[in-house]
């Protein structure tokens, strides 16, 4: 039993699947986060008005934090596939390399660049140019979402690749199959979505707790109305993107979306819906299922009679870990389900005029604050422990592409990552708790504009600083 | 004959990227070496707001680094990883820490003094383990079939321990230089203290490790001393002569910046001279750049991109750098 715990393929799949779902809590915070700021100051920009300018600068510093936290936890990703899968390195390197290294290039550099232009130079350069940076960071984050989503496409759905005689993937020709592939729009979309909504859940959940307490706050009432259209227009698209990525998977990964409805027997008549169970992997059954006949059918294929196959048509050793996909799909999709209610609650809301009057209303997006982050976890649990037993689907296996590394150092290096994550990012959601917790200034002027100074010294940060700072003192 | 020349080109490139790391991270880090002897408040805020705005991007050239190796000479980033395994996770470690002070200090005040420890012990780790990873990727990794074949402590050795106290001195360095060019007062005064005593410490080091490398193999020795080479190498110990002598001159003559460059001309002479002993392996003795590079496909599609994109970034971050120029504020944003 110890052995097996110390087997370094699971230790480092343990350090991988957590150090990544942690990084990713930072970043579908901070792509939201970044065109909602671009949006706000763009709004800014056009209207004059004060309200978008404070819930900028409210907003500016809880996303410096969210993206300092994910800068930390992503560098160590960055690392991670030396460090912990350096055979699958050197095999795929030739692959995802260069699309990693474009990431870099077109979209670290652009965030970072920008960066802090956007947090610390709004009384060094003009308004335009300061709305440009802000744009700049937030097109930076879209990038690179779009470049790791490739990479972990290809993964998922391998192709434009050949086997040279090193035993390495390479390319066939052309980039563009290795770029664009069969399961990449999906995700791409699925995933910028879902940042979105998590974020308009975030921004929605902190505006109602501050209408809870005042609800004349134009800041809050601002805040929580964005967020609301956010969760009522972008919550349909949400789970149409997400059947269509279903549909998608069924054709390219079918023992994967086996796995996640828990189909385990072929079903020539059409396919239940198992909404609940307990499947396993050992039994090759769902116990004490609740099913529905047919509805799974209709789901996966739209058509309720259509045969749908089951694990059973694949060699057991090519099913991922059936419980773990079957209840990470019903999370993010029960999380859906009550975003759409949500979301229709506050369309309820608005049309009869109550929008920041129903306590009811806001305690609800309150508690669904978190949800986005839980449902997008959720749905990368879903993804990628429904390719196992492959790193690379189909072609190479997970155990097969872990560092020659004693455990005991994989061991030590997990508890470190868990003993340091809990620690730093724990403070950090404090500090971001805390902030939050400030309302947004209801009255707060303008910062006072001084001039783009030249060289030598002024005390310009230092005055500036007084408006930038206040509210923390009233907190 | 087309590849090998890519080859070279790619070596040259991941070269200047972990360059670049080395002194733009060198002075944050370096900053954060020397922050615990800073007076606490104003001293301690200036010198953090001399760097805030830019250490993201500065650390971004690390990523490139690695990133760049995974892609171009995945055999290397394969083999020198898990070689270095425990001190990769330390450096990870310490750079969470150090990355997250920027932040986390300003968040609340009876917890800076603890986000300052931070930050000082982040800094000091980072750098540390950056300095052995370097000394024991020099004095050899041991390699069988395409994979690492050692133990996971095999980088730990007297050398190493060397390498790695010459690079933390090194960036303390730098950032004492840094904060010469940026603060005034009491700050500067301290720095330009600290500054002279580093610049010793650093030109001890160097020459510690300049004496100690060409013991580590007969390889290293010929290629520094054998005719007619060292006509070429020779010039590499007389320039850092030059610029040391430099440095020191400019301390007391009470210049703002040239101390800062010719901090800089000393760690790109001990680059070359690293070039110099490495050349032309990825992994010393065992794993030639020409053994580690991926296939010229993924070579060329990266390579234009990068020779597009490379001279932006240089240019938008020099925007960057030049919209704070000036001497730092003791306020921020917070
Ligand atoms: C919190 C979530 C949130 C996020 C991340 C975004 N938006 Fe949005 N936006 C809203 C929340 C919102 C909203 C709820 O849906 C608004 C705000 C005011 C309103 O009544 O609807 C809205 C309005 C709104 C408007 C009309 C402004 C007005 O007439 O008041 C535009 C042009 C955009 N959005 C564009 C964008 C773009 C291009 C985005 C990203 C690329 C974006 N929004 C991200
Ligand atoms: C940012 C979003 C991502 C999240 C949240 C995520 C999540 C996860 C999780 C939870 C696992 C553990 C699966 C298991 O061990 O059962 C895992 C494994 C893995 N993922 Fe992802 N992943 C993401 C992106 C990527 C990307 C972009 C890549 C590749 C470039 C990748 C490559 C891997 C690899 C190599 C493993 C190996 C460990 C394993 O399969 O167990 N992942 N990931
Ligand atoms: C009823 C609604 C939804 C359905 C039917 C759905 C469907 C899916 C499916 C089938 C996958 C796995 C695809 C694969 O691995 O090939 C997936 C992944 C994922 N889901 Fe959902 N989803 C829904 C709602 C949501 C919501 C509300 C969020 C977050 C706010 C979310 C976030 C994610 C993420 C981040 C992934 C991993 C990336 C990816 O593969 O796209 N999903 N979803």
């Amino acid at each position: 039993m110890l052995l097996e715990i110390l087997d370094p393929v699971i230790l480092a799949r343990a350090q991988f699947a957590f150090t990544l779902s942690i990084h990713f809590i930072f970043p579908a915070f901070s792509i939201g986060l970044a065109s909602y700021l671009m949006v706000l100051e763009g709004l800014w920009l056009a209207t004059d008005r004060d309200v978008y300018a404070n819930l900028f600068r409210y907003w500016l510093k809880i996303f410096a934090m969210v993206f300092g936290m994910g800068v930390v936890s992503g560098i160590v990703m960055s690392y991670q596939f030396g460090t912990n899968w350096s055979v699958f390195s050197t095999r795929a390197g030739p692959i995802i390399g260069p699309l990693m290294a474009y990431e870099v290039l077109t979209a670290f550099f652009l965030e970072a660049g920008f960066l802090g232009v956007m947090l610390f130079g709004m009384t060094k350069v003009g308004k335009g140019l300061h709305f440009f940076a802000t744009c700049m960071v937030a097109l930076g984050t879209l990038i690179s979402a779009t470049w790791i989503i490739a990479v972990n496409s290809w993964m998922q759905t391998p192709a434009g690749y050949a086997i040279n005689a090193d035993g390495q993937f390479v390319p066939a020709g052309s980039w563009l199959p290795i770029i664009f592939t069969a399961s990449f729009p999906y995700r791409l979309v699925h995933t910028v979505i879902a940042a979105y909504l998590t974020t308009a859940l975030a921004v929605g959940g902190v505006g109602a707790w501050h209408l809870l307490r005042d609800r004349t706050n134009p800041g809050a009432r601002k805040m929580f109305s964005m967020a609301m259209w956010m969760a009522a227009i972008v919550t349909p698209i949400q789970i149409l993107a997400g059947d269509a990525h279903g549909l998608n998977t069924l054709e390219h990964q079918p023992a994967k979306v086996l796995a996640m409805e828990g189909d385990f027997e072929p079903s020539p008549n059409g396919a239940p819906l198992v909404l609940f169970g307990l499947p396993s992997n050992e039994a090759a059954r769902v116990r004490y299922a609740w099913s529905v006949p047919h509805i799974g059918s209709l789901i996966l294929k739209h058509d309720p009679y259509a045969p749908l196959q089951g694990l059973k048509d694949f060699p057991q050793d090519q099913w991922p870990p059936v419980a773990i996909v079957f209840w990470s799909f019903r999370i993010m999709v029960g999380l859906a389900l009550a975003m759409f209610g949500l979301g229709l609650w506050s369309l309820l809301a608005r049309l009869r005029g109550k929008l920041f009057d129903w306590d009811w209303l806001h305690r609800a997006a309150v508690l669904m604050g978190p949800a986005g982050f839980v449902a997008v976890i959720a749905g990368w649990v879903t993804t990628e422990v429904g390719r196992q037993p492959f790193t690379i689907y189909g072609l190479m296996r997970t155990a097969d592409s872990h560092s020659p590394l004693a455990a005991p150092a994989v061991a030590a290096s997990l508890v470190a990552f868990i003993l340091v994550y809990f620690a730093v990012f724990g403070a950090g959601t404090y500090y971001l708790l805390r902030l939050m917790s400030k309302p947004p200034e209801p009255e707060e002027k303008e910062p006072v504009r001084v001039p783009p100074r030249a060289t030598g010294v002024t005390p310009a940060a230092g005055v500036t600083s007084t408006s930038w700072r206040r509210s923390e003192r009233h907190g | 004959m087309g590849s090998l020349d890519l080859t070279l080109i790619w070596a040259g490139i991941i070269g200047f990227a972990v360059m670049a790391y080395v002194v733009l991270d060198g002075f944050d880090l370096g900053i954060g070496i020397l922050f615990a002897t800073l007076a606490v408040g104003d001293e301690r805020d200036r010198a953090m707001n001399s760097i805030a705005p830019v250490w993201d991007g500065n650390e971004t050239w690390l990523v490139m680094g690695g990133g760049g190796l995974l892609a171009v000479f995945p055999l290397a980033y394969a083999i020198i990883l898990p070689a270095t395994y425990p001190l990769i996770i330390a450096m990870l470690l310490g750079l969470i820490f150090r990355g997250v002070a920027f932040e986390f200090r300003w968040r609340h005040p009876r917890h800076r003094p603890l986000w300052d420890f931070a930050f000082s012990l982040g800094s000091l780790v980072a750098a540390f383990a950056q300095g052995v990873t370097l000394g024991a990727i020099l004095q050899g990794i041991r390699v069988e079939n395409n994979a690492y074949a050692g133990g996971w402590l095999d980088w730990l050795s007297p050398f190493s321990m060397l390498t790695g106290v010459a690079v933390v001195i090194g960036y303390a360095l730098l950032g004492a230089t840094w904060l010469i060019w940026k603060t005034e007062g009491s700050n500067q005064s301290h720095a330009r203290r600290a500054a002279f005593w580093l610049g010793i410490g650093t030109l001890v080091a160097l020459a510690a490790v300049s004496a100690a490398t060409p013991f580590l193999s007969y390889d290293y020795w010929r290629r520094w001393f054998a005719m007619p080479g060292v006509l070429l190498t020779a010039q590499v110990p007389v320039l850092v002569v030059i610029c040391a002598a430099t440095f020191f001159w400019s301390l007391r003559a009470s210049s703002e910046r040239l101390p800062f460059l010719m901090a800089l001309a000393l760690f790109l002479l001990s680059f070359v001279g690293l070039g110099i002993s490495i050349y032309p392996y990825a992994v010393p003795r065992t794993v030639t750049i020409w053994d580690a590079a991926a296939p010229p496909q993924g070579q060329i599609f990266l390579l234009v991109g990068t020779l597009i994109i490379i001279p932006l970034i240089l240019a938008y971050t020099s925007w960057a750098y030049w919209v704070f120029r000036g001497k730092a504020g003791g306020t921020g944003y917070h």
